[in-house]
């Protein structure tokens, strides 16, 4: 894989608005989940909800896309002189060049939920102000990023469930390795909404306390939401994209393969694209939604592939499982490992299962990685592992 | 970007298949739309055919049918399954349930509703643990799926199986989404040319020019009813054994342009 350079990446979650406010809490083993407060959900949950999205207002030329899924990526977009970077870029190399590529798993649903509660009494109908293709679909959220930062390359959106917006980075790689793009914006955005909470509920994975991955007494996720930005480049400042690794259970829709056998395939086809030796990495940001599952499955693999010496940790107890957007944030977090010489710890979590076969750290610790891996696996057995190192 | 076919798979209203709508796309024969055939998707084993909906059922009849003629293995093909709506079932069986009072969403339903469903039961259908993406671009889902899947086999040097699928959604989405006809076709694209190939495409962006049309106006209202479709003036041009330079629909400010040389009449 042609290498690529991240010169910039923001995001926006309930740990705050912008990688400081990030950091601040992943330093401190903040977690930023609270109790189910969202609409009118009765649900014994825990949600890491984004506070002031519904105070958001999207310039007029943007206003067709309103929605939660796009207030997000609004709010992501401009932390951290995101927004200013990629414009610049656009100047460098001309709007028809920079691609879009973004993950979502359920993109503006939430719209298509509220347009159910007001359907005409009489024909069933959806209210006249319902817009599909700029909320529900799931183009949706690519069609606003290239429209907020006017941007013309190839563009489409990955939704993959829970890999979604790891996969983003694959793609972005194929087509400016192909030479159709010379830079591109990647990232996600996914949004609370009645789908995801009560359909983990009936599949009976929602914690009923903020989540504690590889915890002995973990059971179960938090759902989070939020949006993540990468710029990518062939040259610049920054974090090498240095591979990414794809792979499927052909397992089950919504369990991972016990062995963690698709998960490994995809830790190992992403350091045979970097050309790297498992020994080369030196931090593991896990997927670790503290199921029963899949934490035990990933554990194995993650162990089969590095050993049991190589750290890792799981940081959904800060920042909850965003889902389609849990590929880009956890990146994000990989990133400032990389970056920030420090490894987060594991939110929330007290005493590891000790059928945990790979090293959680539960407290934080002060490292220098030269190669950090992010792990994002979604159902339909789908999985993909990412690697960053340092320039 | 250059890429070579080595299969076709394709169900519409009057196409039941690659190989029984040749005569149709050449130009031989009539076009009569009628009703699609129910897709069988023989490949699915009985349990998961039971959990799957029809959307998933389409996306997997077409995908097998494009590996017949060379007789790949699904196991070690990479996917790229593309769709501009989803299961509008899905999604409106459970925005109904969310609408009521218990919200007791099926967690069958849950899991089916996710954009990837298909590639999840192509995988367990087929044993394959290799690479697979599903993608959305509204109506240009089927120039976005073609451009990865051409990128991804050219990258990895391997053939990539891409299925491109929708289905008209049920009232009252039915109202809200331009899906009005159902299709599915799918293409198996190879890095290089093999003793099963039936042709190659050289694929680039395009700023200008407009979307290659069918004169029929039938097939032209396929065409124009079902993202998918988008895709049939190329299958046209391999039809007819007639190489052509072929513009797709794909964003706003660009498409996709496709020169299409098949080697023989298939």
């Amino acid at each position: 894989m042609t290498p690529l350079i991240v010169t910039r990446y923001t995001g926006v979650n309930c740990l705050g608005r912008g990688i400081e406010a990030w950091w601040a809490a992943l330093r401190a083993r903040r977690s930023g989940l609270a109790a189910c407060d969202f609409e009118d959900a009765v649900l014994d949950t825990y949600i890491g909800r984004v506070a002031g999205v519904e105070d958001v207002t999207l310039p007029g030329p943007l206003a067709a896309f309103d929605c939660r899924n796009n207030r997000l990526a609004w709010l992501g977009l401009a932390q951290d002189g995101f927004r200013e970077a990629v414009l610049a870029t656009r100047e460098r190399h001309g709007a028809g060049r920079i691609a879009v590529i973004m993950g979502t798993s359920t993109s503006g649903v939430l719209s298509t939920e509220r347009a159910y509660q007001r359907r005409d009494p009489g024909s069933g109908a959806l209210p006249a102000d319902f817009r599909f293709a700029e909320t529900q679909s799931t183009y949706s959220l690519s069609a606003f990023v290239r429209a907020a930062l006017g941007l013309e390359g190839p563009a489409h959106v990955v939704s993959t469930a829970c890999s979604s917006s790891a996969k983003v980075f694959a793609s972005a790689a194929r087509l400016i390795g192909a030479g159709f793009a010379d830079a591109a914006v990647v990232g996600g955005a996914d949004s609370l909404c009645l789908t995801t909470l009560y359909g983990f509920r009936s599949l009976e994975l929602l914690s009923g306390a903020p989540c504690r991955p590889y915890d002995a007494e973990r059971n179960g996720i938090s759902i989070g939401e939020g949006a993540g930005f990468a710029l990518l480049e062939r040259s610049g400042a920054g974090p090498v994209l240095v591979g990414v690794g794809e792979s499927c259970d052909a397992y089950h829709m919504s369990t991972p393969h016990p062995e963690g056998l698709g998960a490994r395939l995809a830790m190992e086809r992403a350091l045979g694209a970097g050309g790297l030796a498992p020994d080369a990495v030196g931090y593991v940001n896990l997927h670790g939604t503290a199921t029963r599952t899949n934490d035990i499955a990933e554990g194995r693999a993650v162990r089969d592939v590095f050993g049991s010496r190589t750290p890792s940790s799981a940081t959904k107890g800060a920042h909850g499982h965003l889902l389609g957007a849990a590929g880009i944030t956890e990146a994000i977090v990989a990133l400032l490992a990389l970056e920030r010489g420090f490894l987060p710890g594991t939110a929330n979590t007290r005493a590891l299962d000790v059928e945990t076969a790979c090293r959680v750290l539960i407290e934080g610790e002060a490292a220098a990685p030269r190669y950090v891996l992010s792990n994002s696996f979604g159902f339909g057995g789908n999985n993909c592992s990412v690697i960053f190192g340092r320039a | 970007m250059k890429a070579y076919i080595d299969g076709f798979g394709l169900l519409a209203p009057g196409l039941p298949s690659w190989r029984a709508a040749r005569s149709v796309l050449a130009g031989d024969a009539r076009y009569e739309p009628g009703e699609m055939p129910r897709p069988t998707a023989e490949i699915l084993p009985p349990a998961e055919r039971r959990r799957c909906g029809d959307l998933v059922k389409l996306a997997l009849h077409v995908g097998a049918e494009a590996l017949a003629p060379s007789g790949a293995r699904a196991e070690g093909l990479a996917t790229v399954f593309t769709c501009a709506t989803g299961s509008g079932e899905v999604l409106h069986q459970i925005c109904e349930t969310l609408a009521g009072t218990d919200r007791d969403v099926s967690p069958t339903r849950f899991h089916n509703s996710v954009h990837n469903a298909a590639a999840g039961y192509w995988s367990i259908a087929t044993g394959a643990r290799t690479a697979s993406t599903s993608l959305c671009a509204h109506q240009g889902s089927l120039a976005a799926g073609l451009l990865e899947a051409a990128v991804q086999a050219a990258a990895a040097q391997r053939a990539v199986l891409l299925v491109a699928y929708d289905l008209p959604p049920p009232p009252p989405l039915a109202a809200v989404v331009p899906c009005t006809v159902p299709c599915g076709l799918a293409l198996l694209l190879a890095p290089a040319r093999g003793a099963a190939s039936l042709g190659e495409m050289e694929l680039d962006l395009a700023r200008e020019g407009a979307d290659t049309t069918f004169a029929d106006p039938a097939l032209e209202r396929l065409r124009t009813g079902n993202a998918a479709a988008r895709g049939l003036p190329l299958l046209a041009a391999f039809a007819a054994g007639r190489a052509a330079r072929l513009t797709l629909e794909w964003l706003p400010t660009l498409r996709l342009a496709v020169a299409a040389t098949p080697y023989r009449a298939t």
